[in-house]
C-alpha cells in the first residue's frame, strides 16, 4: 500500500528511479569485466563522473522539496553539502594515519607543518566510521535547525531568506579558508587513502562508491515522495502558495518549515560525504555561493516541484557542464547564465514541464479510447481517500 | 449541542496539548462569547481602531458594516491575531485571552476566518483544501504519519454536499469559478469546526443566486457558531442581520436592528446617507 502511494501516480519519477537502478547494476559490471577494447566498456572515468552526477542529484533532490514544495528558496544549500563532505573528509584524513607525508601516527599533514602539538578537540572520534557517519547528518543538520529557528521564527521568507543563506555560505567558505580553523585551509582534505579498510582508488571501491550514491539518491527520492504524498506534503504546498492562510488554518508554519529544511539540510549532507570519496578532495571552494546558486539551476532547468525533475536537471546541466568545460572552458559561466534566463523565461515548468507538454498535445491531436478528464481523476486522487 | 459534543470527541484524540484551551468547552456563561474592549490600533499615526468596543454573543449573527477604512478588516487581524493592538483586551469566553495567542492557537482555539479576497489554496483539489482545513492534529509529525481518521473523511464528504461541489471534489481548486471559491473557502471554515466565524465580505462578485444561497447557509449556521459578517452588500445584510453594527473611523458608531440603524441620524450621515 506504501509502495502504492509512494509510485502510483508518479510516472516520470518511475522511469526516472528505473534507468537509475538499471544503470546501478550495468555501469560496474561493464566497468569490470569487459576489456577496455570493447565499445561497451564504460572508463573509470565515466564511473567516476556519473558517481559525482548521482550526488549532485540528491542535492538537488534535497533544494527541490523545500523550494518546489515549501517555498523555500535556499541559494545556500550548497553548505550542507560541503559541511557533510567535510565530516566525511574528516574520516578519510584520520584513516591515512602513518602513511602521511610526515609519517605522524595522529597529526595530519597539515598540522605539523603548522607545528600543532595535539590533534585538536573537534577532529577527535573521526576515526570511527560510526562516528563519522552521524556528525555528517548532525552538524549540518544543527546548522539548519539553529539558522531555520532565527529565520522562520522571524518570518523571513523569499528573496531575504535566498539572500541571507547566501551569507551563510559566503562565511562559511571564508572561515574554511582560514588555516588556524583546523580544515586544513585553502587546499582544504585530500590525498585519501583507505575508506573503510579499502584501497579508495581501486576499481571495486570506486564502483562500490557509485552504486552507495545510486542507492542514497533512490532511498532519498522515495523518502521525499513519502513526504509530499502524506498530508504533510499538502501542507507544505498550502504555506508554499498562501502562508498565512495556512496560519489561519491552525498550522505552525514555522514549525513545518524548520522540519523540512532540516531534514533537506541532511539530505543535502549525505550527498556531500558520498561526492568527498569519489572525487578525492574537499576544499572550502565547495562553500562558494556560486555553487548554491548552480543547484537552484539545476532545480529549474529540471523542473520544479516534480522531484524527479530535479534528478533530470542535475544530470542535464552537469553533462552540459562537464561538455562545455572541456570544449571551451571559459564560456560554460556565459552558458549557466543564459540557461537561467532562458528556462524562466520559457520553460517555468523546466524540461519535465516541456516533456509533458509534448505529450499531451500528441494525446490531444491523436486522442486514445478512453476519456482523457478520468485519467485526471485517477492522478489526482488523494490516498485513502477513495 | 451536537456540534460542541463532536468538536469534543474529536478534541479527545485529535487536537494538540500544547494549546491549553483546546478541547476545554469555552465558557460562554454570561452571555457573549466574544469580548472586545477598548481596542486602539494605529499604522505610523493613523488611528485604524480608536477605543473599539464589541460584544458577540454565543450563537449570535452578527453583521457589521461601515464605509471604507472604518476599521473592518483591522478589527479581524486583530481578533485573529494577526495584528497586535497598541491598547485594549479581546477576550474568547470567560477566560482565553487572545491576545496573548498566536494565528495558529487562536485558528485551532476555534475561531475560523474568512477573508475579503478567497484564498483557497489553488494548487491543491477542492478535497485537500478541505482536508487541510480539518479540526485534527495539526502538528508536523502527526501530519507526517497519519491520515484523516473516517469520521473526518465522512465530514468532509458532508460538507462537500453542503458546499455543491461534491463533483468537482478531484478538481484543482484553481480552476474554480469565483462563486465556487467562496464556498469552498466557507466550507474549509466548516471543517475548521470553528465556534466563531468571521466572514469578510462573503458575496463579493457574486451572481444573485449565488447571494441568496450564501444567506441561506449563514442564516443556518447561527446558532451553532457565532457568526460576524463584514459585507458592504446592504440588500444583503438586510436579509441576514438580526443585529447590525456600524463602525465609523475605528470605532462603534451605532448598533441595533436593520431598522434602527437605518433611521440613525449619525448613520445617514456618514454612510448611508452618502448613496
Amino acid at each position: 500500500m506504501l509502495t502504492q502511494r509512494l509510485l502510483t501516480s508518479d510516472r516520470g519519477g518511475m522511469i526516472v528511479l528505473g534507468i537509475i537502478a538499471v544503470a546501478l547494476v550495468l555501469v560496474p559490471i561493464l566497468n569490470m569485466t569487459l576489456p577496455r577494447e570493447s565499445p561497451f566498456y564504460v572508463s573509470n572515468f565515466t564511473v567516476a563522473l556519473l558517481g559525482k552526477f548521482l550526488c549532485f542529484a540528491l542535492l538537488a533532490l534535497a533544494v527541490d522539496l523545500i523550494w518546489g514544495y515549501a517555498g523555500i528558496l535556499s541559494l545556500g544549500h550548497g553548505a550542507f553539502f560541503a559541511l557533510g563532505g567535510y565530516a566525511m573528509g574528516m574520516y578519510l584524513m584520520r584513516q591515512i594515519g602513518e602513511r602521511g607525508v610526515y609519517g605522524h601516527p595522529e597529526l595530519l599533514d597539515f598540522m605539523v607543518v603548522m607545528n600543532w602539538e595535539s590533534l585538536p578537540w573537534y577532529w577527535q572520534g573521526f576515526d570511527m566510521f560510526w562516528f563519522a557517519a552521524l556528525m555528517i547528518l548532525l552538524i549540518p543538520g544543527l546548522l539548519a535547525l539553529v539558522f531555520g529557528w532565527l529565520a522562520f521564527r522571524s518570518r523571513v521568507t523569499g528573496v531575504y531568506f535566498a539572500i541571507i543563506t547566501q551569507a551563510l555560505t559566503y562565511a562559511l567558505m571564508l572561515a574554511f579558508f582560514r588555516n588556524e580553523m583546523g580544515f586544513g585551509g585553502n587546499n582544504g582534505l585530500n590525498d585519501f587513502k583507505t575508506i573503510l579498510g579499502f584501497e579508495i582508488a581501486t576499481r571495486a571501491t570506486r564502483a562500490g562508491l557509485f552504486v552507495a550514491s545510486g542507492i542514497a539518491l533512490i532511498l532519498g527520492y522515495l523518502s521525499c515522495r513519502y513526504i509530499v504524498t502524506s498530508r504533510m506534503g499538502r501542507v507544505l504546498v498550502s504555506i508554499r502558495d498562501a502562508e498565512s492562510r495556512t496560519r489561519f488554518s491552525g498550522y505552525k508554519v514555522e514549525s513545518y518549515k524548520l522540519w523540512v529544511f532540516v531534514y533537506s539540510s541532511m539530505m543535502a549532507a549525505v550527498a556531500g560525504a558520498l561526492y568527498v570519496p569519489q572525487v578525492g578532495i574537499i576544499n572550502p571552494g565547495e562553500f562558494s555561493p556560486l555553487n548554491s546558486i548552480e543547484v537552484v539551476v539545476w532545480v529549474a532547468t529540471g523542473g520544479r516541484g516534480t522531484l524527479y525533475g530535479a534528478i533530470v536537471g542535475a544530470f542535464s546541466v552537469n553533462y552540459a557542464k562537464t561538455f562545455f568545460t572541456t570544449w571551451s572552458p571559459q564560456t560554460w559561466l556565459f552558458v549557466l547564465g543564459s540557461l537561467f534566463v532562458l528556462v524562466t523565461l520559457l520553460l517555468p515548468k523546466g524540461l519535465v514541464g516541456l516533456f509533458n507538454h509534448l505529450k499531451r498535445k500528441q494525446r490531444e491531436d491523436n486522442p486514445p479510447p478512453e476519456a482523457p478528464s478520468e485519467d485526471a481523476a485517477t492522478i489526482k486522487s488523494p490516498g485513502g481517500a477513495a | 449541542m451536537s456540534i460542541v459534543k463532536q468538536a469534543l470527541r474529536a478534541g479527545r484524540h485529535a487536537l494538540p496539548k500544547a494549546d491549553p484551551n483546546f478541547g476545554a468547552p469555552i465558557d460562554t456563561s454570561h452571555g457573549p462569547i466574544l469580548y472586545v474592549e477598548g481596542i486602539s490600533v494605529s499604522f505610523d499615526g493613523f488611528k485604524a481602531l480608536n477605543d473599539l468596543n464589541l460584544y458577540v454573543d454565543d450563537g449570535e449573527l452578527r453583521c457589521i458594516i461601515g464605509p471604507n477604512g472604518a476599521g473592518k478588516t483591522t478589527m479581524m487581524d486583530v481578533i485573529t491575531g494577526k495584528t497586535r493592538p497598541d491598547e485594549g483586551s479581546v477576550f474568547f469566553g470567560q477566560s482565553i485571552n487572545l491576545l496573548e495567542l498566536s494565528e495558529h492557537q487562536i485558528a485551532r482555539g476555534g475561531i475560523g476566518r474568512k477573508f475579503q479576497k478567497p484564498t483557497i489554496f489553488e494548487a491543491l483539489t477542492v478535497y485537500e483544501n478541505l482536508e487541510l482545513a480539518t479540526a485534527a492534529n495539526k502538528r508536523v509529525w502527526s501530519t507526517l504519519t497519519r491520515e484523516l481518521n473516517g469520521a473526518q473523511k465522512d465530514r468532509i464528504e458532508e460538507v462537500l454536499h453542503t458546499i455543491g461541489l461534491i463533483t468537482q471534489r478531484h478538481q484543482d481548486a484553481g480552476a474554480l469559478s469565483h462563486g465556487q471559491k467562496q464556498w469552498l473557502e466557507i466550507g474549509m471554515l466548516l471543517m475548521q469546526e470553528p465556534r466563531v466565524l468571521l466572514v469578510d465580505e462573503p458575496v463579493a462578485g457574486m451572481t444573485g443566486e449565488e447571494v441568496e444561497h450564501t444567506a441561506q447557509l449563514l442564516t443556518s449556521l447561527a446558532g451553532k457558531h457565532s457568526v460576524i459578517v463584514v459585507e458592504h452588500d446592504m440588500a444583503f445584510v438586510r436579509s441576514i442581520a438580526r443585529t447590525v453594527t456600524v463602525l465609523h473611523q475605528g470605532s462603534v458608531l451605532a448598533e441595533g436592528s436593520m431598522d434602527q440603524v437605518q433611521n440613525d441620524p449619525k448613520v445617514i450621515e456618514v454612510y448611508l446617507g452618502e448613496t
